[in-house]
């Protein structure tokens, strides 16, 4: 593959056209936002969306908004920087452009434990599945760490992506036969497996919080050693970085974003994997900016395709992890063809 | 591959020169391919011998010489062998095209559904099931043509002046991923019925195949797979990159085309006679590439591990989960996986990093 030749970080883009750049998307997505509180099956008139949403007068509107919308909206914020966030972080990790979050076994832990769940607990609730996802893929995710650096040397890229890619092969094996055989859990799963943010209250909110706010101050934290990674193990040793140290936060990092992202709304796969080539086309190959950048456009495509979910065929909803890739892919085909492409 | 390890493998093996030709021959993989070999025969002979009505190997043998009796000619003939046959060729059919694409794209993640295939040809199988009810031949080629269709969408969008590598598995990926959107769609709004057996298309697998499956597959195979050989023969050159590859004399956008084409009939075959059975196709080159410890692409021992993986997850499910009808690709996976977790561990243990 010669990337190299097409891909050089582009030298032009200094420091402030950046961060315009990014100032400009933060309000993109605030405005997303707005149109998520805004937009929805029951017609609420802008101005009255405003009202109630700055004064809880216990209005039907206010139920809704303050119920539905907000917490979902918030969900698809957090949901969506996480996604982002992760799979920069993976790719920059891994030093694999096709490397996304689920890499590591976390997508896979979670659907497992989410089948185990469903089958043999008894668990039927959405907000219900979130610990056992939660856990599901932190152990996933340690047992590909402790696979992948079950060597000499640390954790190397190539061999955290097969470890994952092998331990992922063994899930799938183990929830394909129990859904096989378990058809009313197959029939549960199905519904599960789409990615959805419709059903989020206050409380899944809540649960899941704590965990992206942490992965998103860790991963941003870590930006200048991706960046030292970026030149390779020999040369990152050589300028002093400490790669065994910098892999394993990271490893913890995508952890924690991208399982409490896939715990509470379901496996959304394709913005993990594009948003970060979108931001490195935008911003090159600098972390320090990649980063922030998928953290704020990978919301804006989660909570955009949320309300389009809504309208398309109101007022049934098209679940948001159907619609992303569908209003996602056109974008991202185009921008692969019109763009030099980004390196990691 | 780090630079030494290359020059390793450059110096490795034996040079068979006479007057007019002058080849090398990798001892290690000679031994790797005998020794694949003779596992699938044993598998073979197992599967043919064992499961409800046990026949010993002279009777097996006589029924595929054709004196067997009326019984085990049944059972070897009609049961069994076409089974068998479709899981080998079906398996080497995976691994090949796996080897083709993950050598071209120069990683090990690659398989066929980078350029968009498996969830194409996904998507044809899942629409005839939702919508039409098809049997079995229908099922495939929907299969088929949802499969070339997307990998098509996918070159013609990556089309730019010449395919580059990298766009085309970025397109594929972006394209992959609106197909897949579109069979989970088409899951959750199906009758209960129709999304399982769309489910359990989409594991892969093997009951029920007989000569009709065993016919098509091998007269693709019969075509591809030397096509694939001779093509292959350019994949370690293609690997050093584009300009030294030309430099070389080979023709690198037509020779990519050739091999993808290729890659994807191979793939397409596979998928319409047993589904996507999609884990063979990353893990078998993989495999080989480990036990031959070469760094080429590798084809004759891929689709070696790949016929065997294949054939060995039937076997398993066959006999370990009757009378349970379990899709092969289930066994695959499992067996695929785990092979690679112990193979990883034991070399890293080693302390070979590659």
């Amino acid at each position: 593959m010669d990337t190299a030749v097409q891909a050089r970080p582009r030298g032009g883009t200094g420091h402030a056209v950046r961060a315009v750049g990014l100032v400009v998307a933060i309000g993109v997505l605030v405005l997303v936002f707005v149109l998520s509180l805004w937009v929805g099956s029951r017609d609420i008139p802008f101005a009255s969306t405003w009202h109630v949403l700055l004064h809880n007068d216990g209005s039907t509107e206010a139920v809704i908004i303050h119920d539905l919308r907000v917490p979902r909206g918030l969900m698809g914020l957090l949901v969506g920087g996480a996604l982002g966030l992760a799979g920069a972080l993976m790719q920059a990790l891994t030093r694999n452009p096709l490397a996304d979050p689920g890499l590591l076994g976390v997508e896979m832990g979670a659907a497992t434990a989410v089948v185990v769940a469903i089958a043999f607990t008894g668990v039927s609730t959405v907000t219900g599945y979130i610990w056992f996802a939660f856990a599901g893929a932190a152990a996933a995710s340690v047992l590909v760490y402790v696979l992948g650096s079950s060597g000499r040397s640390a954790a190397t890229p190539e061999r955290l992506v097969l470890a994952g890619a092998a331990i992922t092969a063994v899930l799938v094996a183990f929830v394909s036969a129990v859904l096989v055989l378990d058809t009313q859990a197959f029939n549960s799963f199905r519904f599960w497996d789409v990615g959805a943010l419709a059903g989020r209250k206050m409380d899944a909110v809540a649960q899941v919080a704590p965990f992206i706010l942490v992965g998103v101050a860790l991963a941003l934290g870590l930006a200048r050693s991706l960046n030292v990674l970026a030149l390779g193990d020999q040369t990152g040793k050589a300028l002093g970085a400490n790669l065994g140290r910098t892999r394993a936060l990271g490893a913890l990092a995508v952890t924690l974003l991208c399982g409490a992202a896939t715990a509470a709304a379901g496996p959304i796969a394709f913005i993990g994997l594009t948003i970060p080539h979108v931001a490195r086309m935008i911003a090159g190959s600098d972390q320090r900016w990649v980063l922030p950048y998928s953290l704020v456009l990978a919301p804006i495509l989660l909570i955009g395709s949320d309300v389009v979910g809504r309208v398309v065929i109101a007022p049934a909803e098209l679940q948001v992890g159907i619609v992303t890739a569908f209003l996602g892919a056109p974008v991202f085909i185009a921008l692969c063809r019109r763009r030099k492409l980004a390196q990691l | 591959m780090s630079a030494p390890a290359r020059e390793r493998a450059a110096v490795r093996g034996r040079v068979v020169r006479t007057a007019h030709v002058s080849f090398r021959v990798a001892e290690r993989a000679v031994v790797v391919c005998l020794a694949l070999l003779a596992v699938v025969v044993g598998v073979g002979l197992v599967t043919l011998t064992t499961g409800d009505f046990e026949l010993t190997v002279p009777e097996v043998v006589k029924a595929l010489l054709g004196q067997g009796d009326g019984a085990s000619d049944f059972i070897v003939l009609t049961l069994r062998l076409p089974r068998l046959v479709t899981g080998l060729l079906v398996g080497a059919a995976l691994a090949v095209s796996g080897a083709i694409l993950q050598s071209l794209s120069g990683n090990p993640l690659a398989s066929p559904d980078i350029i968009g295939f498996v969830q194409g040809s996904a998507t044809g199988a899942i629409l005839v099931i939702v919508l039409a009810d098809g049997s079995m031949v229908q099922i495939g080629a929907g299969a088929v043509v949802g499969g070339v269709a997307t990998s098509a969408v996918v070159y013609v969008l990556a089309f730019k002046q010449g395919v580059q590598g990298f766009r085309l598995i970025l397109i594929g990926i972006g394209v992959s991923f609106v197909m897949l959107s579109l069979n989970k769609y088409l899951i959750t709004r199906a009758s209960l019925s129709d999304a399982i057996a769309a489910q359990a298309w989409q594991v892969g697998g093997l009951n029920g195949r007989g000569w009709e499956h065993a016919q098509v597959v091998g007269a693709a195979a019969a075509v591809l797979l030397p096509l694939a050989l001779y093509f292959g023969r350019r994949l370690a050159l293609m690997e050093m990159g584009d300009s030294t590859a030309k430099g070389l004399g080979v023709d690198s956008e037509r020779t990519r085309l050739a091999l993808i084409a290729i890659s994807v009939g191979l793939a397409a075959v596979a998928t319409a006679a047993a589904g996507p059975v999609s884990f063979l196709a990353l893990a078998a080159p993989q495999l080989a590439r480990r036990l031959t410890g070469s760094s080429g692409a590798g084809l004759v021992p891929a689709a070696l591990m790949g016929a065997l993986l294949l054939t060995a997850g039937d076997l398993a499910v066959q006999r370990l989960f009757s009378p349970a009808q379990l899709p092969v690709g289930i066994a695959t996976g499992a067996l695929g996986g785990l092979y690679l977790i112990w193979l990883l561990a034991h070399e890293w243990r080693r302390g070979v990093a590659r």
